[in-house]
């Protein structure tokens, strides 16, 4: 049977005939489906973690009980993971394990654009790349048996435009892999200085024996030409936009197995052809080696290395002309992404915004906060730095900086990677204001739970971590909870909490406007008669107001009904649709 | 022979549904396809592109400037934001609604005026329509995805009429069907 699927959910198809028992995971984009159409299998046991380490780690654990296992995660979540990872490498496994990383070229939802194939040779693992979906089916299926008969991880590297395209995928049965035995063995798993120095020869043994592997596997795989003038090495997705441009004409060397790779395969191909060329995305990292083997090859010289790659560009840069297209409309306005209508997320932003606080952010919709006209946000980088950097900026600074410096961070990401930060200011007591935007949900990847929400990745009823109990037991004694709906209340409590000498924790509380159990409040509208043109309500970048005809107007079809506008309007504009003043 | 589809729309507009129907149509009828999407933070009102290719074999999920045969497009502007994917000639289906990007909402950009003519001049065929009225007479502004969809099935002759409401049938959940059903036709009969 065929079915027409997204690259992440044959990962997941993969997964179930591969027999795989476990899966736990932390969603980033483009890695998120793979558990989430894995959870539709009852075979496979799935869950979201609080973040890869413990995603990684989890799964470790399982294989070593002897259950073929998963973890996905996309490439910034492979640094959170990076500790495991490496000695992973050196115990090897169980049961197979395999570990997807999911790489976003070109940037579509992610805050740096690094090469995950680094970490394959960095921590000498073998890494598989597939190019469609049925590969990355039949890619994970294999990557178990790799990982079984060399004992140890297996990565699949993913890339967006491969993990979010759907193309044809053939299915197949469950294979039926029993249990093997967990069997207590320190000189493998217990990976003190003199087991791991026994270790990591087996680890370089390993890579020896995988590069024979990768000289035979059908992963790398020569498809013919018509003419030997140039052939071209490639992998991943850049293999289509090879065969796009050219189709069977030039040999091509579509490469499988990204770590280790080939060498006598990769010689006798460069030899067969008068011009090699190199087609990757990203890093030179094939390039590297055919250099390595002493090969001429043409790659980062004519492509870049920045931004993901189209068959438009590799035949721009081989010399062929462009198509002919349709002339761009020059000069329209862009459209960037904006917090939604009704988002909880604004009403503090526009706080911090008109209190001229310096904002240290964090990763996930609330970044949001940093666009016009809002302009809220400082700074961003990774999971967590929010936290831990307010601490570093206040230390820098002292008392001028803790009373106009907050964090601001989401309930998913608190979990993950902020609760040590906090722990670092309760321990070595700056006067931080941290401020976590409990949307109670994870909001940017697609409304993941977390440990907060009280439900599982599957819906069903889980553990809950009470924030506030939490933050307090931390060392923290000024929590307090607000309703960012409330700009008064909100306000209030910002300026009281930089204004205590200590450190404190303010709660903005409102479940993400998206969510289905979340009700949407009547429109309102603006009175026309009453609107004195302020654009005060323009300040809040709100989708749902715009500014027509001299006057604020609402867009009633967008409109959420969470009022907050309404609050800013000296004037009393705003009303229901009857015409009613807004109560609340 | 390979067709090349783009849907293009501002993020929360429903354009996974709409490339979820036209694969499926085009995979039941024999087609080798590729649909690529983006996900993530562009879904939050941004600008959202999704490609749909179809043909005998597809490599590249992805459409490149000059490639498109058709662009349909859920909103103005963001018609007239991609024309240059299209081939010269190609066809162009778009919903005549308009939505204020953030610049416009936020006063330091105008919405432009004339863009039908623009995108002709550009080279591009213009089929605009209201599907978002035709949606709220088929019962829901939800559907203007399918509308926009009964629309286009118009120019893709490969594609049977009953083969597209086998795929609607596939694609939309049992309770919405009958309103999706509605708009498909509502779609396909508009002028």
């Amino acid at each position: 049977m065929k079915e027409l699927m997204l690259g992440n959910k044959a990962v997941a198809r993969g997964l179930y005939e591969a027999g795989v028992a476990v899966a736990s995971s932390y969603p980033g984009t483009p890695s998120t489906e793979t558990t989430e159409e894995a959870a539709k299998f009852e075979e496979i046991y799935c869950e979201w973690a609080p973040n890869e380490k413990v995603a990684m780690e989890t799964a470790f654990g399982a294989s070593r009980a002897g259950k073929r296992s998963y973890c996905a995660m996309k490439h910034v979540g492979l640094n959170v993971a990076a500790d495991p990872l490496f000695t992973m490498s050196y115990t090897g496994v169980n049961a197979g394990m395999v570990i997807l990383v999911a790489d976003d070229p070109g940037m579509h939802s992610s805050q740096n654009e690094q090469d995950s194939r680094h970490y394959a040779i960095a921590a000498k693992m073998p890494m598989l790349e597939p190019a469609d979906s049925q590969e990355a089916k039949d890619f994970v299926i294999e990557a178990y048996d790799i990982s079984e008969q060399f004992d140890t991880p297996v990565l699949i590297k993913m890339c967006t435009r491969v993990a979010h395209s759907q193309s044809v995928v053939e299915l197949g049965e469950r294979a039926d892999i029993p249990v093997k035995p967990y069997v207590k063995d320190a000189g493998k798993y217990v990976m003190v200085p003199a087991n791991a120095k026994r270790r990591h020869p087996i680890v370089e043994e390993r890579t020896r024996k995988l590069v024979a592997f990768a000289e035979e596997s059908s992963l790398n795989r020569v498809e013919e030409g018509t003419d030997n003038s140039m052939g071209i090495i490639t992998s991943s997705t850049s293999y289509q936009y090879v065969k796009e441009v050219f189709g069977d004409k030039y040999p091509v060397l579509k490469i499988g197995l990204i770590n280790p790779l080939p060498e006598q395969k990769i010689k006798d191909f460069a030899a067969k052809v008068d011009k090699l060329v190199v087609v990757e995305e990203l890093d030179p990292i094939i390039e590297t080696h055919c250099k390595t083997l002493g090969l001429e090859v043409t790659g980062k010289d004519i492509f870049p290395l920045i931004d993901e790659f189209s068959q438009g560009l590799i035949a721009t840069k081989l010399g062929l002309p462009e198509k002919p297209a349709c002339k761009p409309i020059e000069g329209l306005p862009g459209r960037p992404p904006a917090m939604c209508a009704g988002c909880p997320h604004r009403g503090m932003f526009y706080v911090l915004s008109k209190n001229k606080i310096t904002v240290m952010g964090d990763i996930g919709c609330y970044t949001l906060g940093a666009t016009p006209p809002l302009c809220a946000i400082d700074t961003t980088e990774c999971m967590g730095a929010s936290i831990s950097s307010l601490h570093g900026f206040n230390t820098a600074l002292g008392a001028d900086a803790e009373k106009n410096t907050v964090a601001v961070i989401g309930d998913s990401t608190f979990m993950h990677s902020g609760m040590t930060g906090l722990a670092n200011i309760a321990y070595n007591q700056t006067n931080s204001t941290v401020i976590i935007l409990d949307n109670s949900i994870t909001g940017m990847t697609g409304h993941q739970q977390n440990p907060t929400t009280g439900f599982n990745l599957r819906g069903d009823p889980a553990g809950k971590i009470d924030l506030e109990a939490l933050v307090r037991a931390m060392g923290i004694n000024r929590v307090r909870v607000v309703d960012p709906y409330n700009l008064a209340e909100a306000e209030q409590a910002v300026k009281e909490e930089l204004a205590a000498e200590e450190p404190s924790v303010i709660i903005s509380r409102r479940p993400c406007a998206l969510l289905k159990k979340v009700k949407r409040g009547e429109p309102i509208q603006v009175n026309p008669d009453k609107c004195k043109s302020c654009k005060a309500c323009m300040k809040l970048g709100c989708p749902a107001i715009s500014f027509k005809d001299g006057h604020a107007k609402v867009d009633v079809t967008q409109c959420f009904g969470c009022k907050v506008c309404s609050e800013l309007c000296k004037f009393g504009a705003f009303e229901t649709l009857n015409g009613e003043a807004i109560t609340w | 022979m390979v067709t090349s589809i783009m849907i293009v729309g501002v993020g929360g507009q429903g354009s996974l549904l709409a490339s979820k129907l036209l694969g499926r149509a085009a995979m039941d009828k024999g087609y080798d396809v590729k649909v690529s999407e983006v996900h993530g933070m562009s879904q939050r009102g941004g600008s959202v592109v999704t490609y749909v290719k179809f043909g005998d074999k597809v490599n590249s999920p992805i459409i490149d400037k000059g490639e498109a045969d058709y662009i349909i497009s859920f909103e103005l502007l963001e018609a007239a934001r991609y024309v240059q994917f299209l081939k010269p000639g190609g066809q162009i289906v778009t919903n005549s609604q308009q939505i204020d990007p953030m610049p416009v909402i936020a006063g330091t950009a105008e919405y432009p005026t004339g863009l039908i003519e623009k995108m002709e001049a550009a080279g591009a065929k213009v089929d605009a329509i209201d599907a978002l009225t035709i949606a709220e007479q088929a019962g829901s502004s939800k559907a203007t995805n399918i509308v926009l969809m009964g629309v286009f099935s118009k120019y893709i002759s490969e594609i049977s009429k009953e083969e597209w409401v086998k795929a609607v049938e596939a694609s939309v959940p049992a309770k919405f069907l009958e309103l999706n059903m509605k708009a498909f036709e509502m779609g396909l009969a508009a002028e």
